[in-house]
């Protein structure tokens, strides 16, 4: 049968582009239909109005301040949290991978914390920080801190014994081995840690944002739209939200092909 | 430089067990001389020339080279492993010009150098690429020039050409001879193929399977380039083949 004969939804599968627009385009036809179904927009708004919301991003919205404005507050506070979890994770991550006592040390006590949810030291970090911004860098870091520290360690555990040992022979000292060895050799699984860990600080940032006492954020701004019934700006907040992190993401990945390709090829 | 293995044994300890790995060996390698290190498997050869290359600590004795005795890895010796261990995220030329990188030598000149090698293991042209672009083959020479780089006294190499197809072996089997010719280092080769030995070496040291000691020390006489299908090396051979051979148990 040639191509042009097939039923439309064997096109639909054989396609990747098709099949990969298919949910999304599923998804904004029934809340179409679902919202004039409903026409209530204090329950699911029309898709017009939020995208009218979302084409003027630096109009400001009910004295919150704009889409964009509150979005970049938000950026900066994940840009502070997250550079503080890699300060720390990435020296302990080394540490614990090149030597097995520090690892003792601190590995029954990482293991306790790990599964905390960030969000389980939101009452803690008011009670020591009060509301502000150290209190929300305070949990954005703890989101991001164990990714990096996970992946840095496995990182320089996946260090060939053999390339340490032709560095040693090569003449290399101690430092020069940290530097020249085993940064670059764990430098792509330390990458991907470094791009979960922001994932999780920018979810963490949306929801320290919502603590009571916060004026300005993404967050903020959905939870007061909330309390002022704009369920449109709540939802273009989530758009908003959802393409920064895809961005962010994006961005890492493309890093990660450019530099660290010889990951996946020298096998 | 002489290099003197003086008394070496290794002991290796597993739950409070002992085990002797390496019994008292004795060996003085001459300057410029092409010596094998050959054995069954498991005999301790690899880990002979791991103490030698000082990454490894034996449990009685002493290394000397040029009259000093090895504590740790030293840049007189330059190791070449199995496995080529070149840095995955570096060039070619990054990879050659490492040990000149690391001694604070700048980059134009750490360049110029690696070139002359990477043409020495005829692989000018390779420079900018990255080892997984290269064969097997190529890789293991990339290693050779990376330690040619440095101008150790000694080459150590650990079953090099091990992981390669036959074809290959024999290609670089031929090509290393001719870069000893070239460069007149001292080279210490680990090997478990007994035609590899033959074929290369000035003298090889036989070991016995664990605890390896020396059993005996064969040179070659043979002239160069050695043809491996003359009756005379198959005559060698058949002698290094029955040293080996008389030490397994039969089954």
């Amino acid at each position: 049968m040639p191509p042009g004969k097939l039923p439309w939804w064997r096109r639909i599968l054989a396609k990747p582009v098709l099949l990969k627009s298919a949910l999304p385009i599923i998804i904004i036809i029934s809340w179409v239909v679902l919202s004039v179904l409903i026409d209530n927009e204090f329950v699911l708004p029309s898709i017009v109005s939020v995208l009218l919301v979302l084409s003027e991003p630096f109009t400001d919205i009910l004295g919150s301040g704009s889409l964009a404005g509150n979005a970049m507050v938000s950026l900066g506070r994940v840009l502070i949290g997250f550079f503080v979890a890699a300060v720390f994770a990435i020296p302990l991550g080394i540490g614990m991978g090149r030597n097995g006592k520090v690892h003792d040390f601190f590995d029954s006590t990482i293991q306790v914390f790990r599964p905390i949810p960030p969000l389980a030291w939101v009452p803690l970090s008011l009670a020591w920080f009060r509301i502000g911004l150290t209190s929300m860098v305070f949990i954005i870091a703890i989101g991001a801190f164990f990714p990096i520290l996970l992946n840095t360690l496995d990182g320089v555990k996946s260090i060939k014994k053999t390339w340490i040992e032709a560095a040693q022979t090569l003449g290399a000292k101690e430092r020069q081995i940290l530097a020249k060895v085993i940064l670059p050799g764990a430098a792509p699984t330390m990458w991907t840690g470094l791009r979960v860990g922001f994932g999780i600080a920018w979810m963490c940032v949306v929801a320290a944002e919502m603590m009571p006492g916060t004026n300005s954020g993404i967050g903020y701004l959905i939870i007061t739209s909330y309390n002022w019934g704009q369920v449109q700006v709540i939802i273009a907040g989530i758009v908003v939200i959802g393409v920064i992190g895809l961005g962010i993401d994006y961005l890492f990945k493309i890093v990660e092909r450019k530099k660290f390709m010889w990951r996946e090829l020298d096998r | 430089m002489t290099l003197i293995v003086e008394q070496i044994s290794k002991e290796f300890e597993q739950r409070d067990v002992r085990s002797p790995a390496l019994v008292t060996i004795n060996l003085e390698v001459e300057d410029k001389e092409f010596t094998c290190i050959l054995g069954p498997s498991g005999c301790g050869k690899t880990t002979l020339l791991r103490i030698i290359a000082g990454l490894e600590k034996s449990t009685s004795g002493k290394v000397i080279i040029g009259g000093e005795v090895v504590t740790g890895p030293t840049p007189r010796m330059a190791m070449i492993f199995q496995d080529y261990s070149l840095f995955p995220w570096r060039t070619v030329l990054d990879n050659i010009a490492f040990g000149l990188e690391v001694k604070g030598i700048g980059e134009e000149e750490r360049h110029n150098v690696a070139a002359l090698y990477l043409d020495l293991v005829g692989l000018s042209g390779f420079g900018e690429n990255f080892p997984y672009e290269l064969s097997g083959g190529m890789r293991q020479r990339v290693a050779v020039a990376r330690a040619l780089a440095i101008d150790p006294s000694v080459l150590l190499m650990d079953e090099p050409f091990g992981a390669l197809d036959a074809q290959n072996r024999n290609m670089l089997q031929k090509q290393l001879l001719e870069i000893w010719d070239k460069t007149k280092k001292t080279i210490l080769f680990v090997t478990h193929s007994v035609d590899e030995a033959v074929f290369m070496a000035d003298r090889i040291i036989v070991l016995t399977s664990r605890p390896g000691t020396i059993k005996e020390i064969v040179p070659i006489d043979l002239p160069r380039p050695r043809d491996r299908t003359s009756p005379d090396f198959a005559k060698v051979r058949r002698y290094v083949l029955g040293l080996i051979d008389e030490q397994q148990p039969t089954q």
